[in-house]
């Protein structure tokens, strides 16, 4: 066991008992914070796979934009412990619980049938050092460089962030005609 | 214990955490005497002495530098530091206590980890290759300070709501939606630098702060090619660090004192240092995008020679621009009067953004002309 596997069995704990807290926390807050301590746990890992471009992205957008506007709302509701047990029947629950835990099983049988030939057959996933061209045959060179993502989304991934472009800017106009209020007859006069 | 970790790493390990610590005593430092050069400034601005009585006891009789560093103020930092700390700590019934202890936590950290990345000089090497001096010389730099910093609404917000009372609860509120408001003008107001500086053609691609300063050698600085670039960042700036004309969330008139109201003794002191931390990096960063970093001036080249002394005069110089900058903080803080609420969000939002965004497309467009010009004489 090396640093590297004690830096990752850190941060992997921190992700996942995170994620456990924000769950199992009453205090909308509380679950919050929890969440962050997740996100940010998530990107030490992307640090851990030399990808800072990711792991910065990680803590830029999610911990740093989405989780204000999450805090920010919990707060201005006023949120308290108790909000959260109202209008749930325990049918609902339960069935809800169940779903859950399929799912859950379902990832788990998965993951556990193809875990063994993930992580033996390297020519799936090639380790990072023995990648010698970095990809560079496949026609998209493979590096943690912010000019190589630049490249990849301006060229394979052209379409796609097109696509999610358009999704964006349908959502914001659609938030500007919800939230924009049209004056009343009378005002108008 | 060793097995793990090989005996050059431990080194390492070890002289990174030292440099860092020194890193961080000279950011505390410029901190704390920011905070005497705002009150000197003040003063002078407003024609008083300002502070000019606190001393240590063996200094008030050297001769002649004594009285002089007695005038100057130079030990207020620590008598202010001390009163902090040795102040009683009152925590109101009220307040959540974990957020209440944990909130000046959570704005301090941000406010200090954004100096890692901050490339501050040059070393020169006997064999002529030239090394950044910086904690981390990050390829993502300025995402870094960006992704860091915008986790400081985190300690405001927090403070604001769990201290539980209104006063503090708009002054969080005002504060995170400022802040939130005025990142996007920021990070739209600096692609157009990172255009030009990794147009085609040219060496550098990546968001480095070190390239970026080094580009800037003997050619003109950025605010010169870059001006709309420079004034929105800089405005943004002020609102990031929510220094007057910005102070929305400690506006003393409407909210008395904003976020930080239930806050008393060492906690406050811990918001006071953030403040001023964000306006030491705040500067330093201004003055690597814009103001030529630790290079001389614009279209010389650098005077100094290229060994020990050049580094340790162009760690000076960079601090120099920096500190300038703090005085131009606080000259705008004493002489503008602060905008109201609407005005900082209309300026935000209905100014700042469409003027970054149409100057993002300008410079999108000159570098494409100069791109193709570049081609088409191939």
């Amino acid at each position: 066991m090396n640093a590297v596997d004690l830096l990752f069995w850190l941060f992997a704990v921190l992700s996942v008992g995170g994620g456990l807290f924000m769950v199992f926390s009453r205090h909308p807050v509380s679950a919050a914070m929890f969440m962050i301590v997740s996100l940010v746990g998530v990107a030490a890992l992307f640090v851990l796979l030399e990808s800072f471009f990711l792991a910065i992205l990680q803590v830029l957008v999610y911990a740093g934009a989405v989780m204000v506007l999450f805090l920010f709302i919990i707060m201005l509701l006023d949120v308290g412990p108790e909000a959260g047990k109202r209008k749930l029947s325990h049918f609902k629950t339960g069935i809800f619980g169940i779903l859950a835990t399929f799912l859950l099983v379902g990832i788990l049988l998965i993951l556990g049938n193809s875990y063994d030939s993930l992580a033996l057959d390297q020519s799936i996933w090639p380790e990072l050092s023995e990648s010698k061209d970095g990809g560079a045959s496949q026609g998209l060179p493979f590096s943690t460089k912010v000019s190589s993502f630049g490249y990849g989304l301006m060229t394979k991934y052209m379409l796609p962030i097109q696509v999610s472009g358009f999704m964006l800017l349908a959502a914001m106009v659609g938030v500007i005609i919800l939230s924009k209020k049209t004056p009343a007859r009378e005002d108008v006069k | 214990m060793m097995e793990w970790m090989p005996q050059g790493l431990w080194f390492e390990v070890c002289l990174k955490v030292f440099f860092a610590f020194m890193m961080v005593g000279a950011v505390m430092t410029m901190a704390g005497y920011s905070v005497l050069a705002e009150r000197k400034v003040s003063a002078w601005m407003q024609g008083r002495v300002g502070p000019n009585r606190t001393v240590l006891p063996f200094v008030e009789y050297i001769p002649i530098l004594g009285p002089i560093l007695q005038k100057l103020g130079m030990f207020q930092p620590l008598a202010d530091g001390l009163k902090f700390l040795f102040k009683e700590e009152i925590v109101p019934g009220h307040v959540n206590k974990f957020y209440y202890y944990l909130a000046p936590l959570i704005a301090l950290v941000p406010a200090l980890t954004t100096m890692t990345v901050l490339p501050f000089g040059q070393l020169y090497w006997d064999d002529g290759t030239v090394s950044t001096l910086a904690l981390a010389d990050l390829e993502v730099g300025i995402l870094f300070v960006f992704a860091v910093s915008s986790l400081g609404v985190y300690g405001i917000a927090l403070a604001g709501w769990s201290s539980n009372s209104k006063y503090s609860f708009l002054g969080g509120i005002r504060s995170s939606a400022q802040m939130i408001s005025y990142e996007l003008a920021m990070g739209l107001s600096l692609l157009p630098v990172f255009l030009w500086v990794c147009a085609p053609g040219s060496s550098e691609s990546g968001l480095s702060l070190s390239a970026i300063a080094n580009s800037q050698s003997g050619g003109a600085w950025l605010f010169l090619v870059q001006p709309l670039s420079a004034l929105i960042f800089l405005i943004a700036l002020f609102a990031e660090t929510n220094r007057l004309p910005f102070d929305m969330p400690e506006s003393e008139t409407d909210l008395v004192g904003g976020f930080h109201t239930e806050y008393g003794s060492f906690k406050f002191g811990i918001f006071f240092v953030a403040e001023y931390a964000h306006i030491v990096i705040g500067s330093a960063i201004f003055t690597v995008l814009f103001l030529g970093g630790w290079h001389f001036l614009p279209f010389i080249e650098d005077p100094w020679p290229a060994n020990w002394i050049g580094s340790l005069l162009g760690v000076g110089w960079f601090l120099a621009k920096t500190i300038f900058l703090i005085f131009f903080f606080i000259w705008v803080r004493w002489t503008l009067p602060r905008f109201r609420y609407d005005q900082v969000m209309n300026l935000g939002w209905s100014k700042l953004l469409p003027l970054a965004l149409v100057n993002l497309i300008v410079y999108l467009l000159i570098v494409t002309v100069i791109d193709q010009n570049a081609a088409a004489n191939l």
